[in-house]
């Protein structure tokens, strides 16, 4: 058993800003990623980060932007966070030596970005993610932190409470992909999961393939709330044929979008009314959108976006990746010739719930990252807030880990009396649970485990009601479970573990993953896209369930203990399995129509209904729904609901 | 291991590749989820047959470097054989996803970003280093060839060991030394536009391991720092935010019996390198200011 004080989960920008915060903290941490830190998808951002360091700005304009960008379903206070961190954040990472793009005066750049008031968005070409990822992995290893790459964890060690509030994680299980073993990684202080985006759930995205949303499915399953998943951005200028990005930076700088009647289409159909192209990406998205099933798109798939008028000297300063982007993967030069693009599923704003110092439910238990909802994007990312939200959140994450007290969160977290459940969803099919004839599957097809079986046994026992509405202190401390050792409940993890992937690797045939992952992005693209409605929602809620009810029957064609991607790609398709299943489960419920979560039937923000944040908590094999408010006090002021419009 | 296999060795599995397909039963009246399956089922069996369902209307072989240590069978290095429609825009690391997830789920390599960023797919395609995502199959001749990056250890399939690259990285100090903070929280260090403009392209390194696959120096010499380790020196000695002490010191390190002096300017680094990064030309560079930096001393 490995054991260090605290364990990062994913070397990305969050899990390295983590780390090195941790460690300057003095404590012993390790980073466990399935890929190497270099390779983690933070190195794929490109447009910039937000932080108010000039003149004329200061993060009461960011809050404030970000709060309006959110349709008033972020926190205020984790925005307000956001806001005033960012600025010293980022001059750290310039600090460190990142290569950010220079003024004439030596400082660092700053451009316009979508539903910014002024041009903050700090940023090194068009390559800021690539930059900011590698400036930190440099930190990471002049300060020595021990690094396991090429580690897949596959589980968390957490106790076995009844109420997931009692419960404690004291580490994970890791699988070394070089050699097949699996070991228990014990923390002492605590583990944060840093494990990034999902964007494999679909299948036109502009995500890395690992982004499989591991860990937030991973603390799910443990028992700590998912919030507001249903927001799924997607970005309006991906290339049709891979999903690669353009930057935003594009029309930052002054990019055009034309529809097949080369018309500039933001304007002259009235879907923005200032900022044009440099709406907010959902109103862009469904422009575009628009247009082409209004038959004004090219080839019935995509738009045109045009940086020609910038000039050569402008682009390769700025953009020059963007060159590159277009010419490899779609044979297009963007000097001669406009882009084609598309929208493409990009950012999910949802996820882990944890509260400003990047706690979840969990004690010892932490989030930061794409994978986490600390609520500052609400139910609508503006651009190069992600990148900010990484630095800032990571570093609190990893402080606080290491012990250092950062004052009382302002939010909190899991049920408290202001939470109601979900009382009459109509799903098509019973969510999460297969069928009745589940006892005995060979595989970890999302039934429940055995542990979980065990303990809504024991809970039925004790509390015949079982209404689902807890409270902390409806159940004794101890949560009835016997009190066991944190390396005990390392060792039980790692043990249900071996016996879950000897299951898969002994069974001889059956389903494989690929098909099961591609009929899953199949039918989230066409079901849970930028336009959604009832009847789609409800077929993809079934397609789910079909995947779910054959994964019962996956098996790993790879014998082999070495570098077995085929059994690691089992794994995470029961992950993407419970995550498709939270976004379009809260996508039903959530009848209006707010930033990203566009419904056909309901055209309006409805304010007095929906300033909530959904949550899914997973309960005994299968989810369960209900919702807390929104945040909408910060420090000094109330941010009060406005229309959005651009 | 090395990675040339003898011609010989080669079979063509493609037939025995897809008859191994399981047949998948799934239950549930005809959904959305049916209708995918009739068409996949529908394209495997055109693909195989030579009648390929794509616009087309061909198919290209694609050869893969197959080889795992530990099965039975696949211990003899060889190379397998994968019929792929040909789709417009397809990369290289597309047609190895389309292999391995329609005919061959053992088949192994690395693979995340598919954009060029991440570094992990740097493969010998062709005959030439080059990341499987930013390869177009429209560039290449047929049939497509793909092995491991040559001179490194193969750890299975296409998958090599990173290790030794890693190291190498690591032993130049890859990490900023200013010589002191600049005042104040939110201040920033200065740096001119001309200086960012000098280190920009060392600054866009992958680490993906082409440039020194290339090298032959690098073969012969397990001790070399080889063109990336170097690159990340030069990003450092030449970044103006650094001072004069650290530089002569970034220097010394490069002055070195494996470092600057093994590289005999054969551009092969610099011609494979999927970022345009100047190799050979940052090495130079770096050769004649040690150079200088040791007249300076006598
Ligand atoms: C193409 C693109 C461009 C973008 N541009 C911008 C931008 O300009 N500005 C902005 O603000 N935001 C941008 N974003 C969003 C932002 O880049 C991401 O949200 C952010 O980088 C995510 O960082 P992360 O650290 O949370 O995750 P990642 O960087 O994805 O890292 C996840 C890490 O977790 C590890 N991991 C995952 N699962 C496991 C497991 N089971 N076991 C072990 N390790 C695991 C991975 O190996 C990886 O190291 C962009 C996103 C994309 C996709
Ligand atoms: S210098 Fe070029 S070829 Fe070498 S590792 Fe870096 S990106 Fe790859
Ligand atoms: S897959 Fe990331 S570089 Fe090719």
């Amino acid at each position: 058993m490995h054991e260090h004080d605290v364990l990062v989960i994913g070397g990305g920008g969050a899990g390295l800003r983590a780390a090195i915060a941790a460690h300057e903290e003095g404590a012993d941490v390790a980073i466990v990623t399935k890929l190497h830190p270099v390779r983690s998808h933070t190195g794929a951002a490109e447009g910039g980060i937000n932080a108010a360091l000039r003149e004329g700005d200061d993060w009461e304009l960011h809050a404030y932007d970000t709060m309006k960008g959110s349709d008033y379903l972020g926190d205020a206070p984790a925005i307000e966070t956001l806001a005033q961190d960012s600025p010293e954040e980022t001059i750290q990472l310039e600090n460190w030596g990142m290569p950010f793009s220079r003024e004439d005066d030596g400082r660092v750049s700053q451009r316009p970005f979508g539903g910014l008031s002024f041009a903050r968005t700090t940023y090194a070409g068009a390559e800021t993610g690539h930059h900011m990822l590698h400036t930190m992995y440099e930190q990471v290893v002049k300060r020595g932190i021990q690094v396991y790459d090429e580690w897949y964890v596959t589980d968390l060690a957490v106790t076995d409470h009844d109420d997931p509030e009692d419960r404690e994680c004291h580490g994970v299980v890791g699988y070394d992909i070089k050699t097949g073993q699996i070991e228990g990684f014990k923390a002492r202080n605590g583990v944060i999961l840093a494990t990034g985006g999902l964007g494999q759930v679909f299948d036109h995205t502009t995500n890395a393939v690992a982004n499989t949303g591991d860990g937030a499915a991973m603390a799910y399953r443990a028992g700590v709330p998912l919030e507001d998943m249903e927001f799924v951005q997607f970005h309006p200028t991906t290339l049709p044929s891979t999903g690669v990005l353009i930057s935003e930076g594009v029309r930052g700088e002054g990019g055009i979008l034309y529809n097949a009647e080369g018309e500039r289409f933001m304007f002259e159909y009235g879907y923005a009314n200032n900022d044009g192209e440099l709406a907010s990406r959902d109103v862009v998205s469904r422009a575009e959108l628009t247009e082409i099933n209004a038959g004004r798109g090219v080839d019935d798939e995509y738009v045109y976006l045009d940086m020609r008028h910038l000039g050569e000297e402008r682009i390769t300063d700025r953009l020059e990746n963007i060159l590159h982007l277009a010419r490899d993967f779609e044979g297009v030069d963007g000097l001669e010739e406009p882009m084609p693009v598309k929208p493409g599923q990009h950012y999910e704003m949802g996820g882990i719930e944890t509260d400003e110092n990047g706690q979840t439910l969990i004690d010892g238990l932490y989030a930061a990252g794409e994978c986490a909802c600390v609520s500052v994007h609400g139910s609508n990312r503006l651009g190069g807030n992600a990148l900010p939200e990484l630095i800032v959140f990571g570093a609190r994450a990893g402080r606080h880990a290491a012990g250092t007290d950062l004052g009382e969160p302002e939010i909190t977290t899991g049920r408290t009396d202001d939470s109601e459940p979900e009382e009459d969803l109509d799903t098509p099919v019973e969510p999460g649970a297969v069928s009745a004839a589940d006892e005995d599957v060979a595989a970890d097809g999302g039934e429940r485990t055995d542990d979980e079986r065990e303990r809504s046994e024991r809970k039925s026992r004790q509390t015949p009601s079982g209404d689902g509405s807890r409270s902390s202190s409806d159940v004794a401390s101890d949560g009835g479970a016997a009190v066991v050792e944190p390396d005990e409940t390392v060792r039980r993890a790692v043990e249900r573990e071996r016996t879950r992937v000897e299951r898969l690797m002994e069974k001889e045939e059956g389903v494989q993953h690929a098909e099961l992952r591609e009929d899953l992005q199949v039918s989230m693209t066409e079901n849970v896209n930028v336009f959604r409605n009832e009847e789609g929602l409800k077929q993809a809620l079934r397609d789910i369930r079909e995947v779910r009810e054959a994964y019962q029957d996956v098996y790993v064609n790879d014998p082999s203990r070495t570098f077995n991607t085929d059994l690691i790609h089992t794994i995470e398709t029961r992950n993407l399995i419970d995550l498709a299943e939270a976004i379009t489960l809260g996508a039903l419920a959530r009848d209006e129509f707010r930033g990203a979560h566009w419904r056909q039937e309901h055209q309006e923000r409805k304010d007095d209904e929906w300033l909530k944040h959904t949550m899914l908590s997973w309960e005994d094999g299968s989810p369960e729904l209900w919702y807390k408010p929104v945040i909408l006090e910060g420090e000094d002021k109330t941010y009060e609901p406005k229309e959005r419009s651009y | 291991m090395s990675t040339q296999v003898p011609e010989e060795q080669e079979q063509s599995e493609t037939d025995e590749q897809v008859d191994a397909e399981t047949e998948v039963e799934m239950g549930g009246g005809a959904s959305y989820g049916d209708q995918r399956r009739a068409e996949r089922d529908a394209q495997r069996e055109q693909s195989v047959s030579g009648a390929p369902a794509d616009i087309e209307g061909e198919t290209f072989r694609l050869k893969v470097f197959r080889y795992d240590p530990e099965v039975e069978g696949k211990m003899e290095p060889r190379f397998d054989d994968f019929a792929v429609p040909r789709q417009k825009g397809m990369t290289v690391l597309d047609a190895l996803i389309y292999a391995r997830d329609r005919y061959d789920t053992t088949l192994t390599f690395r693979h995340s970003c598919r954009q060029a960023v991440c570094g992990s797919d740097a493969l010998f395609i062709n005959g030439r280093q080059r990341l499987g995502c930013q390869t177009q199959i429209s560039d290449l001749e047929e049939p497509v060839r793909v092995e491991p990056l040559p001179h490194q250890d193969v750890v299975k399939d296409l998958v090599v060991d990173m290790e030794h690259f890693y190291d190498q990285m690591h032993a130049v100090e890859p990490f900023f030394q200013p010589d002191e903070e600049p005042d104040g929280d939110l201040e920033e260090y200065r740096q001119t536009r001309e200086n960012r403009e000098k280190i920009k392209m060392s600054t866009r390194c992958i680490w993906c391991g082409a440039c020194m696959s290339s090298c032959n120096i690098a073969a012969g010499d397990n001790q070399y720092l080889g063109p990336a380790a170097i690159n990340k020196a030069y990003r450092f000695a030449m970044d103006e935010r650094e001072g004069e002490n650290v530089k002569e010191h970034r220097l010394n390190v490069m002055d070195q019996e494996h470092g600057v002096w093994r590289c005999q300017t054969q551009f092969s680094c610099t011609n494979v390198c999927p970022k345009d990064i100047p190799l050979t030309e940052h090495i130079q560079e770096l050769k004649r200011e040690a150079v200088k930096q040791n007249l300076k001393f006598w």
